[in-house]
């Protein structure tokens, strides 16, 4: 119990009539974990939610929560708590029987239910609201609420579908944390759905990238980020330059690309695909624009890309430069700001560097839409 | 200049249109208060309120109308149940059917109501004889035919007014509450149920209206339990007496004192909202008082204009006593009466000798039709008259006559009263 309870997806496939939902989805998620579903729209997210939720009979293949089979069983009687895309709160009700509408399935009395209740808006600190209806709050309070009412009913698995998308950027943020902390004090088994790297990353113990139905990527966010599977898991999450071109010469764990466009350069191979990129192949390299340095004049090699700067920006953080190498290829570079001063480059060519191991290269394949 | 030519039209129209609307209402109401026997708005005899106490005094008409309700409430219950089914079957049914679906439910109200009536009588007559059950088996009861008959096309009204809400309703409620451990009947009951409450209830109103005022279908499955509006009927083809506009009066007052109560009810809602969203509790807690009720809303004040007059117009009714007034008109009446008979008789006796000599001229071959006498009918069916005295017959026929009735075509012939005092 300590652990909570794990909910794994063997050889998952929801079909549509023709069309596939989600296809072969293998997951192991572990009792306890904040897992989060990462992928675009339309992707399949909502789907996968619904079938462990109890809303969909898997076409193929097994849910199970705490190691049972879930078929047949249906949403009130599985031990998960859905917080809706739309949150769904009951309109007609006040908040604090919306909050305690799982007790009064039970047969809870009133008083109970308004201690609990207030106990539970202590909880999500909006303490002496819940004679309110759920109109009457703001975006972020009926978000708590939401949460209220799902941890009201006690479940073993909380699942969140894209819950903070509604709310403005500075409410997301402050709702990341608080939802971190929330389930690390209830210490059940969060899983969580976004398109949002950003939410995926800092909330996340464990990721799934998902593209169209597929996931390409389980891991956590360090790794998603410096380790990627594909080309779709290295563009969709963060940012990224993909430099396209052919494997020219293995060399243990590193590779040698002949770009299309940027000479040959040198890169890591990504863990998942060491050992099964071969000469010839089609091949993808992705260089973060915080990799990238400016270099001295003049330095070539195998991990130097000389471009010409297009416009400069400053946001804070970071200086970005938008450059343009040969053949019209768009580079992004992100220079971090630590007080240094900064000469404009704008209209210069400048010689580009990276480490090797900051550059990872992929087999071919479908890039994230932009 | 042309845009308040303009707007004159368009105060004329206005003004023809609501005449057009509520004339006749207000016609038929006015003359609830006129003692004349005939229900006419001039001349104005008296002040009288005997309408209302004759149409309290008719047991048919009482008859009719606990009739009516029985089966107004009965017509409720079926067809907003129904309704509520058929609405729900629309949300969940194969998207494919649902035109088709929807074309079949809406059917019956595009089918005339009589057809509806005589096939409710002939299917359940039908199904009585199969089980073998007699006429007096709860199967052909009027009550049940009528109810089961006006659901018909009644629930497809409560239908199409569920829909419009039900088409709002997120479906993910329902999934929130299963997801929540509720069975299926606890979200029905809990979140769907209550969502619908304000069409529900809509719909009921629709449907006790439409009961109440049906006769295409009614008049065929009645049997034993004639409602208002058949009782109506009947009496109609009587004659007509102002005890009926009393009865219009009373619903015409009843229905604009409920939807002034509705506006009222919607408009302080309104008002309460408002106040809420920029109020604390405490502060509104204070400001619902009585007083406030009135704060802004028409509705509510005519509301109590309506309460106030509806109290003075019965306070009067129980003191007033109009029968000094009666008994004039009821004298003044008698000596127009024997003055125009007096001048009847003078023309027929002019008109038999004016025939006389025409027979005597031609060598009288033809038989000579029967003069008509003081029938309650006065003189208009009879040929003579209709040839020689068009003017008469075009009397009789127009209900706002400004010219005494009693020198109508028709005569008294509506007037209980004169009847009598003809026979
Ligand atoms: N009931 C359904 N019938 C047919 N197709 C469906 C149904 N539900 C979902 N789909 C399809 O399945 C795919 C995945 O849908 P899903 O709702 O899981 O997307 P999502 O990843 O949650 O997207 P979003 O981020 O926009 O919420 C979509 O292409 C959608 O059109
Ligand atoms: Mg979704």
């Amino acid at each position: 119990m300590s652990a909570g309870v794990g909910v794994d997806l063997e050889k998952l496939w929801i079909r549509f009539g023709d069309f596939v939902a989600v296809r072969d989805a293998n997951v192991n998620i572990n009792g306890g974990d904040f897992f989060s579903f990462l992928g675009p729209s339309g992707c399949g997210k909502t789907t996968i939610l619904r079938a462990v939720s109890g809303f969909l009979e898997p076409s193929e293949g097994k849910v199970l929560i705490g190691g049972n089979d879930m078929r047949g069983i249906g949403p009130n009687k599985r031990p998960t708590a859905l917080i809706f895309q739309n949150l769904a709160l009951f309109p007609l009700m006040k908040v604090w029987e919306n909050i305690t509408f799982s007790m009064e399935i039970k047969g809870a009395s009133a008083a109970e239910r308004r201690k609990r209740a207030d106990e539970l808006l202590d909880m999500i600190a909006l303490p002496g609201q819940g004679d309110k209806l759920p109109s009457e709050l703001s975006g972020g309070q009926r978000q708590r609420v939401a949460i209220a009412r799902a941890l009201c009913a006690e479940p073993d698995v909380l699942l969140l579908d894209e819950p903070l998308s509604a709310l403005d950027l500075k409410l997301r943020q402050h709702m990341r944390t608080e939802l971190r902390e929330i389930q690390q004090r209830v210490g059940i088994t969060f899983i969580y759905i976004t398109h949002d790297q950003g939410e995926a990353l800092t909330m996340s113990d464990n990721i799934a990238v998902m593209r169209a139905g597929v996931i390409d990527q389980i891991a956590d966010g360090k790794t998603i980020y410096n380790d990627p599977n594909t080309a779709f898991a290295a563009s969709f999450v963060g940012e990224n330059n993909v430099f396209r071109g052919k494997v020219k010469q293995v060399m243990g764990n590193e590779a040698l690309i002949a770009t299309n466009r940027s000479g040959d350069l040198v890169a890591r191979i990504s863990t998942a695909n060491q050992g099964k990129m071969k000469e010839g192949d089609d091949a993808m390299m992705f260089v973060r624009p915080e990799a990238f340095a400016i270099a001295p004049d003049g330095a070539s090699g195998d991990h130097f890309v000389t471009a010409r700067v297009n416009h400069e920006e400053f946001e804070g953080n970071v200086f970005n430069i938008f450059t343009e190498g040969e053949g019209g290829k768009e580079i992004k570079v992100s220079i971090p700001n630590h007080g240094q001063s900064f000469e404009d480059h704008t209209g210069q060519n400048i010689t580009l560097e990276y480490e090797t191991h900051n550059a990872v290269v992929v087999p071919a394949g479908e890039l994230a839409a932009e | 200049m042309n845009n308040s030519f303009l707007r004159i039209s368009i105060w004329v129209y206005l003004a023809i249109f609501f005449l057009y609307l509520l004339g006749p209402l207000v016609i038929m109401s006015i003359t609830a208060f006129n003692s004349s026997g005939f229900p006419r708005m001039s001349p104005w005899e008296c002040l009288t309120f005997q309408w209302f106490g004759e149409l309290f005094q008719d047991q048919r008409i009482l008859n009719g109308i606990k009739n009516s309700l029985i089966i107004g409430l009965g017509t409720v219950v079926l067809s907003v149940a129904m309704g509520l089914a058929g609405a729900l079957m629309l949300t969940q049914i194969w998207p494919k059917l649902r035109a088709t679906y929807y074309t079949i439910i809406i059917a019956p109200i595009l089918i005339p109501g009589v057809v509806l009536g005589i096939s409710t009588l002939v299917f359940w007559d039908r199904i009585n004889r199969m089980l073998g059950l007699g006429a007096d088996s709860f199967l052909s009861n009027g009550i049940f035919l009528t109810v089961i008959g006006q659901s018909t096309f009644i629930a497809s009204y409560c239908m199409l007014v569920l829909v419009a809400r039900l088409q709002r309703y997120d479906i993910a409620l329902t999934e929130a509450a299963l997801d929540l451990g509720a069975s299926h009947a606890q979200a029905f009951r809990k979140i769907l149920l209550p969502f619908m409450r304000p069409a529900i209830a809509s719909a009921a109103v629709l449907a006790f209206l439409a009961s109440f005022e049906n006769y295409n279908t009614t008049t065929f499955t009645f049997g034993e339990y004639p409602t208002l509006t058949i009782e109506l009927a009947q009496k109609v083809r009587y004659g007509i007496t102002p005890a009926i506009s009393a009865l219009a009066f009373i619903i015409v007052a009843l229905t604009v004192f409920f939807a002034l109560l509705n506006e009222a009810k919607l408009k302080r809602q309104k008002l309460v909202a408002a106040a809420r969203k920029n109020a604390t509790v405490e502060e509104l807690a204070g400001k619902i008082k009585l007083p406030s009720f009135f704060a802004g809303n028409a509705a509510a004040v005519l509301v109590v204009v309506f309460a106030i007059a509806t109290i003075t117009v019965v306070g009067t009714a129980t003191a007033y006593d109009p029968g000094q007034c009666i008994a004039d008109v009821r004298e003044q009446k008698q000596l127009e009466a024997e003055q125009r008979i007096q001048q009847l008789r003078e023309q027929r006796e002019e008109r038999r000798k004016q025939r006389e000599a025409e027979e005597a001229e031609q060598g009288g071959a033809q038989s000579t039709p029967k003069p008509s006498n003081n029938s309650g009918f006065g003189n208009v069916f009879a040929p003579n008259s209709l040839g020689g005295d068009e003017s008469e017959s075009d009397d009789g026929s127009s209900e706002a006559d400004p010219a005494p009735s009693n020198n109508s075509g028709f005569g008294n012939v509506f007037d209980p009263n004169s009847l009598q005092n003809d026979d």
